[in-house]
């Protein structure tokens, strides 16, 4: 490597750390198996607090889900920036020179992945604990056009927004925290409120992709989620550079 | 100057609430339907809107620190008056939910419903509170105040959201009176306590500005010199 080497463009740069983020959690893969037990153990106590009644806990398994999921994020969310912490990677990373959008991208993709692979990982075992099925066909009555889904796709594109949706306003949160005195209470604090629409859209595509959508409701609750999704990816992207510039 | 302008508006405000209290209680005529319960409109409806405008003022101030290209000590103002404005319209907001929920008691029958309304005032507020919280928890005043300020965009942004989302979710508020369908009396009492809450408002937000401002040149003054400090 010469020093002559132009910094990488945004895309290239956002890829690279990627790559980082996901081959540390690669080698050791211990945030994402204490973070999938975490999970488990939430499943566990929701199922306990609201009661062996199968009925109630299949209603519950949209909200049941997304709760735990959320619970787990706040836990890598921190943990992702603390990482950076140590040695003070993040402000080598900045004097990389990284981009400090490509830092935020990069974050919350790698976040968002993790989630996901969390959802993947926790939805089988909600199945079995509530034996839940899911839906044969839903549609999708869209201004454009009609889709007919799967019942599995529906359910894993609910689980795709839904984790992106909590990866790019949590990011943002999570930089910010990191930096504060009590992190550990204020990302919560700072994120559940925000995430309320998300985890109210999520829970309810998720009942509807699980039991069925008689009244073609589940195209807007995936609409406000993709609304979100798209809402907060830009505003971090814009606004992630004001909060690690010094 | 800045303290008569301050103790001529509390004169001010002291004087429009008690007649104001006067007229809603006494002088406007009971409403149709709720009767004398509908009186707390008066000091309900005022609340939430000062409650809302200092939450739109939090967030013109959020956008004016991050606009601003130099973002120095001067330039903190901005910062010290979305304080304010995010305390003192957390406090209003706050008055004007319990008002809203001792008024739902008798007419709905139960302290709280699950109608977009409240539950979205009730989210708001608890993001502001929020937001409070990591003012008080970051030590560095420059990066409190862009950080601040990020996180009064994002939160203004999600209000919108909220709305929709729980009104798709849930809904059963009264439909709102508009002035045509209400007796002129009582539009005049809300106006005449409108403008009295707008002036406590204003009170508490300039007396609030002035206390950030002054902790702002507290923080930001260079550290006093040997001499000063053993005298």
């Amino acid at each position: 490597m010469t020093l002559s080497k132009k910094p990488p463009g945004l895309l290239h740069a956002t890829w690279l750390l990627v790559r980082k983020d996901l081959l540390l959690e690669w080698r050791t893969r211990a945030r994402a198996n204490a973070l999938f037990f975490f999970a488990l153990a939430t499943l566990l106590l929701f199922s306990f607090a609201l009661g062996p009644d199968t009925t109630i806990l299949q209603r519950a398994a949209g909200g049941t889900l997304w709760l735990a999921i959320l619970l787990a994020s706040v836990l890598a969310l921190g943990e992702s920036f603390r990482v950076e912490q140590e040695n003070a990677a993040l402000d080598g990373l900045r004097l990389a020179p990284a981009d400090a959008r490509a830092l935020f991208l990069a974050k919350a993709v790698s976040n968002g992945v993790l989630l996901l692979l969390l959802g993947a990982g926790i939805l089988p075992v909600l199945g079995a604990l509530a034996g839940l099925t899911l839906a044969q066909r839903i549609v999708i009555n869209s201004p454009v056009a009609t889709f007919a889904l799967t019942g599995s796709a529906a359910m894993a594109l609910v689980l795709v927004l839904g984790c992106l949706a909590i990866a790019a306003p949590g990011t943002v949160y999570a930089a910010i925290a990191s930096n504060a005195r009590a992190r550990d209470v204020l990302l919560p604090l700072l994120l559940f409120p925000l995430l309320i629409p998300a985890l109210v859209a999520a829970a309810k595509a998720t009942a509807l992709a699980l039991e069925g959508d008689p009244m073609l409701q589940f195209g807007s609750w995936l609409g406000l989620l993709a609304s979100f999704d798209l809402i907060y990816w830009s505003l971090g992207f814009a606004l992630f550079p004001l909060v690690v510039e010094d | 100057m800045a303290r008569t302008i301050r103790l001529v508006l509390s004169v001010l405000a002291l004087l429009l609430l008690v007649s104001g209290a006067w007229l809603g209680l006494a002088w406007a005529p009971p409403d149709r339907e709720m009767g004398d319960v509908q009186r707390i409109m008066y000091v309900h409806l005022p609340s939430v809107w000062m409650g809302l405008l200092g939450v739109t003022l939090n967030f013109v101030c959020s956008v004016a620190y991050l606009l601003n290209p130099r973002r120095t000590v001067a330039n903190l103002d901005a910062d010290a008056l979305a304080e304010a404005s995010a305390e003192v319209g957390l406090f209003f907001g706050t008055l004007g939910l319990m008002l809203g929920s001792i008024w739902g008691r008798p007419t709905w029958g139960v302290f709280w419903t699950w109608d977009p309304r409240l539950t979205s005032m009730a989210i708001l507020l608890v993001a502001y509170a929020g937001y409070l919280a990591l003012r008080r928890f970051i030590d560095d005043a420059e990066r409190r105040a862009a950080w601040s300020a990020v996180v009064g965009i994002i939160i203004a942004v999600d209000i919108p959201i909220i709305w929709f989302s729980v009104r798709w979710w849930n809904s059963l508020h009264q439909v709102q009176s508009s002035p045509k369908t209400v007796d002129p009396s009582m539009v005049f009492v809300l106006r005449w306590n409108a403008v009295a809450f707008l002036l406590l408002w204003l009170v508490f937000l300039s007396t609030r500005y002035v206390i950030a401002r002054s902790r702002r040149e507290r923080e930001l003054a260079p550290p006093p010199l040997a001499s000063e400090v053993a005298r």
